[in-house]
């Protein structure tokens, strides 16, 4: 390394340093806006020093240059055109889209590494090819594997478990052919090796990801994402470079916590989601509700005295008020209620959505205030005080059969919304949630059932409490 | 070992320890925006994607810097530019369009509890 890169190697420390500080300004929103100028100064900075390098080297041939530039700007115009169209509901399969991104990048930058250290004289392998190997390994499988979870989310392909017969045995026989010619490439410089890593990761990588179950895909994006991160921290080592080493540890970190936060929020273990399976209604189930219990329907105007009467409501939002588009109706309705100074807030379930935090943002869009946005442990001592816990489209996580042993959701945190003063739950019908059991909150003598639509419902409920109150 | 390697593994060590540090400090209702800027950040293998045109002199070369340019623009750009789109969602108040309502109703009451729940 020559001093001129060396001291390039300080202002990728700046870049690093502002990513931290970036990442550091996230833990309010009234800062997350400037931290994320100050994450896009560092990149900037980054990317300038990254020009100068390669001006500076002299070697990059008229072609380099030409299809460095073309690929950066076709890329760019198709990040930013995927950033400012898509919907916020579509977000996770676009944050899966990136991990691919991410991933076969940091992958390919490995892949060259190698090819281009083999093909010189005498095959120079250095002690960096460990690093190389794990980064074309992780980042091939982070690839496939991002590209299967974006097509389970848009609905390309099926949401339920796709388990393939003797799956498991083609993923261990993935996993020893791409260990093995890992292995080989370690000691030995092999095309044909690399090659059979790459595509032994890429398979598995799409092995590992179908057999998981839709609910299960706000795990999966952050296991993949923790993954990209890693990939990238493996690149940098490759080219030496601080700022890859810095931003892929902080990615892999990020993505380390969300994954164990939301494997915690449901109680399971990542091997048994990565297992998968869940949900497919094989599971042994001790259920209490059944036939016997009394369930209380109500219509659009009962709902609506509750609600006009009410001193503090709570609103207990599931993705299933996403999948019906009612964010904006319930976020009208809140206002409606809050005019007549009723207290209103969120109860947010850390999996209320597709991905971590994703309830928040589609309430967000549907112009509800963030103080009002509660997470679990916030919220759950409200529940007593509250008049009305009105929910939409929630279902497993609002179950209290969690709290005993013995469930297929035993043990999974929940919210206490049966420790309301009164409950009313808007669903189409008396179907199961993703555990497949029958919610006992349904069959409590204070819950009172709106079978409908949850943007038809809302609206209807908006309606009636505009004449009730008129 | 090489003493370059010793100095990156410590760099590694260390910044996954201030990630920790950090990350853990996020509320869950930033954890999608606090996501899609980790994605953001994890564009800088852009940087790695167009050092390959260093050496890059072989076709192979320039088909793989071609992609890999491709792949870690599309993320670095299009990750800074929707985490700034959901940021900007994030109010305190109810903007403008179906808003004056809440200002006006409810003077004591919801403001204070509001002041309440933002965190320091």
């Amino acid at each position: 390394m020559s001093s001129f890169t060396t001291n390039m190697q300080l202002v990728y420390v700046l870049a690093a340093a502002c990513f931290v500080i970036g990442l550091h300004l996230m833990n309010s929103p009234a800062t997350a806006r400037r931290g994320n100028q100050v994450s896009t100064a560092g990149m900037a900075i980054a990317i300038i020093a990254t020009l100068v390098l390669l001006i500076h080297s002299g070697t990059v041939t008229a072609v380099g240059w030409t299809v460095l530039i073309i690929g950066a700007l076709l890329g760019a115009a198709a990040g930013l055109w995927s950033a400012r169209t898509v919907q916020m509901t579509a977000m996770p399969q676009l944050v899966s889209m990136f991990n691919a991104v991410g991933g076969g990048a940091a992958a390919l930058v490995a892949i060259y590494g190698y090819i281009h250290d083999e093909s010189a004289p005498g095959g120079v392998l250095g002690s960096t090819s460990v690093f190389t190997v794990l980064d074309v390994l992780i980042g091939s499988v982070t690839f496939t594997g991002s590209l299967i979870a974006a097509g389970k989310l848009q609905g390309l392909i099926t949401g339920s478990p796709v388990m393939i017969k003797g799956g498991r045995v083609i993923n261990l026989a993935l996993i020893v052919v791409a260990l093995g010619s890992a292995a080989f490439m370690l000691t030995t410089a092999s095309l044909p090796a690399l090659l059979l890593v790459v595509l032994a990761s890429l398979a598995f990588g799409v092995l590992m990801v179908l057999p998981i179950g839709g609910a299960d895909m706000p795990v999966v994006i952050s296991l993949l994402n923790a993954f990209t991160g890693t990939a990238v921290a493996m690149a940098g080592f490759v080219i030496q470079n601080w700022a890859l080493i810095v931003a892929g540890a902080l990615v892999g970190a990020s993505g380390g916590i969300l994954t164990k936060l939301m494997a915690d929020a449901m109680n399971r273990s990542l091997a048994n989601i990565m297992l998968g399976g869940f949900g497919t209604g094989d599971t042994a189930v001790a259920s209490v509700v059944a036939g016997d219990a009394q369930i209380r329907s109500i219509a659009a105007d009962d709902a609506a005295i509750q609600l006009a009467y009410a001193s503090k409501v709570i609103i207990v939002p599931g993705y299933g008020l996403a999948a019906a588009q009612a964010q904006h109706g319930v976020a009208e309705l809140a206002a409606l209620l809050e005019e007549r100074g009723i207290e209103v807030s969120y109860a947010i379930h850390p999996v209320a959505g597709r991905m971590p935090g994703h309830m928040n943002v589609l309430l967000a869009e549907a112009n509800v205030p963030y103080p009002q946005l509660k997470e679990m442990d916030e919220i759950n001592p409200e529940f007593p005080r509250a008049d009305v816990a009105l929910v939409i489209g929630a279902n497993d996580v609002t179950n209290p059969a969690a709290r005993r042993p013995g469930t297929a959701i035993s043990g999974m945190p929940i919210l206490d919304v049966d420790q309301a003063q009164s409950i009313i739950v808007v669903k189409r019908s008396m179907g199961t949630g993703y555990a497949g059991i029958d919610n006992e909150l349904y069959a409590n003598p204070k819950t009172s059932m709106y079978f409908a639509d949850a943007k038809k419902a809302v609206a209807e409920m908006t309606a009636a409490v505009k004449t009730l109150v008129g | 070992m090489s003493t370059a390697l010793v100095t990156d593994l410590t760099i590694f060590v260390l910044a996954l320890l201030v990630g920790i540090e950090v990350i853990g400090k996020v509320p869950a209702t930033l954890h999608t925006p606090l996501m899609s800027a980790a994605n953001s950040i994890h564009g800088i293998v852009l940087a790695g994607a167009l050092l390959i045109g260093i050496t890059a002199h072989t076709v192979v070369g320039y088909i793989l810097a071609f992609v890999a340019a491709f792949f870690a623009a599309a993320n670095v750009v299009g990750g800074y530019a929707v985490t700034g789109r959901m940021l900007k969602m994030f109010r305190r108040k109810a903007a403008p369009p179906p808003a004056p309502a809440v200002t006006e109703a409810a003077p004591g009451a919801v403001p204070a509890e509001r002041q309440e729940s933002v965190r320091s």
